[in-house]
């Protein structure tokens, strides 16, 4: 399910990537950055572009030494991970959850409607500390955000993170009756992204003042746009932007 | 403060006759342009006399948008940023991005590098512990430590001064290690002002520790206990002095922090003088663990091989640290470009901000300003 959806912005795992970084040579880096990137038209130093342009032969990979510089040149990349905590729930929930580690860490792809069920799930599991939780604009993609829970549970030391993606203007149940701490977070979230929160006690802007138009950390709110309208009507000046 | 000054106007009164000294329900606005709210921080009280029955954080004056810049500057550019944040502990801050951002390019500074960076950082703590010292005793009521800790903490940024050339907002760091070779009789600097440091906590501690006034305004103030603090997400002295002992230098080490042996204090009551007790003790701490890296400071490299345009791989991380007020977060999101997709800082200010009305809550007009004190709050950091 979620697989489908994720568009070409995308960086979280694909199934594919794993190939981009099976030939373990000293180049990869460039290599995989470039298949998986959006848009990377060349790599950093400009002393790679031609050994970019031929296949990865020893001569080529000699000759010039700055693409090895990275120290660890083999790309990371998303790798299935199994748990019995991520057995378990895919016993429970089925099909809506996938379990992915990168770069050691640990976090669940989930479907919006089971990931309710999962969080509580997790927080009698021992995972009683909710360490942030926030959100992603991808534009290009139908299901435009990303949202992501960090977990942490004291018991076990063990930090999980739990992704799930909805659509434009699509709603998800606040998270405030399994941790009070998501109480500001969902706010932050919702002022930031306009994320609304299903039986969220309060739900309203927390940093920007209420009133304000847009929310700033979607991508298409430019960097220095502003509110003009609530400049003039609260500041009684022109915005100036 | 006891609650018994208010019981006994309570019950001085005749039974259900109205005079002078009955109290009604009054909403009080605190701040933002408020003394001891460390800043720009509005809190809506809701009063019964003197009693806090209900109270409302206003943040956001200093709101700058610095995750929204983060997504429109490269890796590096975004480093100075966030030396803005919390900016009494602006070397922490940079330590948490700049090991957000190497774990990305999954790469680590070398040895010499995480060394300095543990000295700097802890030296940030004993500065920023010291900072909340001071005006937290000083919203109290107690002159003095304010002068003595920032007589103190001026030794501190010197030292900073001295490495990199500025005292307040550093930028000490950059990602892949450290830009700046220590400068000569810093090992020595350091020492000294550790040998120096230690007389004058104790100092600190003669003037609070058993100054009765200090103990009826902190002693059973504001408490929270270890599952409040586990719900609210509260991390940091505040978690610990309640009980939980849990340090992410110990439970996720990073930069090094697992060859340095310390101890995590705890408090039982999670009241403010149990606060004011392990912040205390976490300085001494410091001292031990900058004793520690000064002594085994190794010889080599500062700065890894990484690359001159930083384009990490497609990929999102988490890394956090122990910064003085909590736990650090940043989530980071790789694009593959050499600007960050999205980065989202997990500020330990502003979480633990949210356990306020859950302090107050029964306290007095007075206990608030001794909360706000004891949660050691930066505005900048809460609203970045």
């Amino acid at each position: 399910m979620a697989d489908e959806t994720k568009g070409p912005e995308n960086p979280s795992p694909q199934p594919g990537d794993a190939k981009s970084a099976s030939p373990a040579e000293v180049k990869p880096t460039v290599e995989g950055v470039g298949k998986t990137a959006v848009s990377v038209a060349q790599p950093g130093a400009p002393a790679a572009t031609p050994a970019a342009a031929k296949p990865a032969t020893p001569a080529g990979a000699a000759a010039p030494p700055k693409p090895a510089v990275p120290p660890k040149p083999a790309g990371p990349t998303p790798q299935p991970w199994t748990s019995p905590l991520g057995n378990e729930f895919k016993k429970n929930f089925g099909t809506g959850i996938e379990a992915w580690s990168y770069l050691g860490q640990n976090y669940f792809v989930v479907d919006k409607a089971v990931v309710m069920d999962l969080l509580r799930q997790m927080r009698d599991d021992g995972f009683d500390y909710c360490v942030d939780l926030t959100a992603v604009h991808y534009p290009k993609r139908e299901q435009q955000f990303d949202i992501i829970w960090i977990l942490y549970s004291y018991a076990t030391n063990e930090r999980v993170r739990v992704k799930t993606m909805i659509k434009e203007g699509e709603r998800l149940p606040s998270s405030t009756s399994i941790w009070a701490t998501t109480n500001w977070l969902e706010r932050e979230t919702y002022d930031m992204f306009g994320i609304e929160f299903e039986g969220h006690p309060d739900l309203k802007r927390i940093l920007l003042p209420d009133g304000w138009k847009g929310h700033p950390l979607r991508k298409e709110y430019p960097i220095t746009l502003q509110d003009q309208e609530w400049v003039k009507i609260n500041l009684g000046i022109e915005s100036g932007q | 403060m006891s609650e018994r000054f208010y019981d006994d106007v309570a019950t001085a009164e005749q039974p259900g006759e109205k005079t002078f000294l009955d109290s009604s329900e009054l909403v009080l606005n605190m701040g933002p342009q408020h003394p001891s709210t460390h800043g720009v921080l509005r809190v809506i009280l809701k009063l019964d006399g003197e009693k806090v029955i209900g109270s409302e954080c206003v943040i956001g004056y200093l709101h700058r948008g610095v995750e929204k810049i983060a997504e429109n500057r490269t890796y590096a550019q975004f480093a100075p940023y966030v030396d803005r944040m919390d900016y009494v502990a602006a070397v922490s801050n940079a330590l948490g991005y700049c090991e957000a951002v190497e774990k990305l390019l999954n790469t680590e500074a070398p040895p010499r590098a995480q060394y300095i960076r543990v000295i700097l950082t802890e030296l940030n703590r004993l500065a920023s512990h010291h900072v909340w010292l001071g005006t937290h005793a000083l919203d109290i009521g107690a002159l003095t430590p304010l002068f003595y800790t920032f007589r103190d903490r001026e030794e501190i940024l010197k030292i900073y001064e001295k490495y990199c050339g500025a005292r307040l907002t550093t930028h000490a760091f950059r990602i892949g290690g450290c830009i700046y070779e220590t400068y000569e009789g810093f090992e020595k600097e350091v020492r000294d002002y550790c040998d120096f440091l230690l007389p004058k906590i104790d100092e600190y501690e003669e003037l609070l520790t058993t100054n009765r006034i200090w103990c009826e305004r902190t002693k059973g103030v504001g408490i929270l206990n270890g599952d409040d603090c586990k719900a609210l997400g509260v991390t940091g002295p505040v978690l610990r002095a309640s009980g939980v002992k849990w340090d992410l230098r110990k439970a996720k080490p990073y930069s090094g922090y697992d060859k340095f042996e310390f101890e995590i204090p705890t408090g039982k009551n999670g009241d403010t003088y149990d606060r004011y007790l392990v912040r205390i003790e976490e300085m001494r701490q410091s001292v031990k663990i900058i004793r520690q890296a000064v002594d085994g400071l190794p010889e080599g490299p500062i700065m890894a091989k990484i690359p001159k345009v930083l384009k990490p791989p497609v990929g999102e991380v988490y890394h956090s640290i122990e910064a003085p007020k909590g736990e650090l977060g940043y989530f980071i999101v790789s694009d593959g470009s050499t600007q960050p997709y999205r980065v989202r800082v997990r500020p330990p200010s502003f979480v633990n901000l949210q356990a306020l009305d859950k302090m107050i809550k029964g306290q007095l007009v007075a206990d608030v300003v001794a909360v706000i004190g004891t949660l050691d709050i930066v505005l900048g950091e809460v609203d970045r």
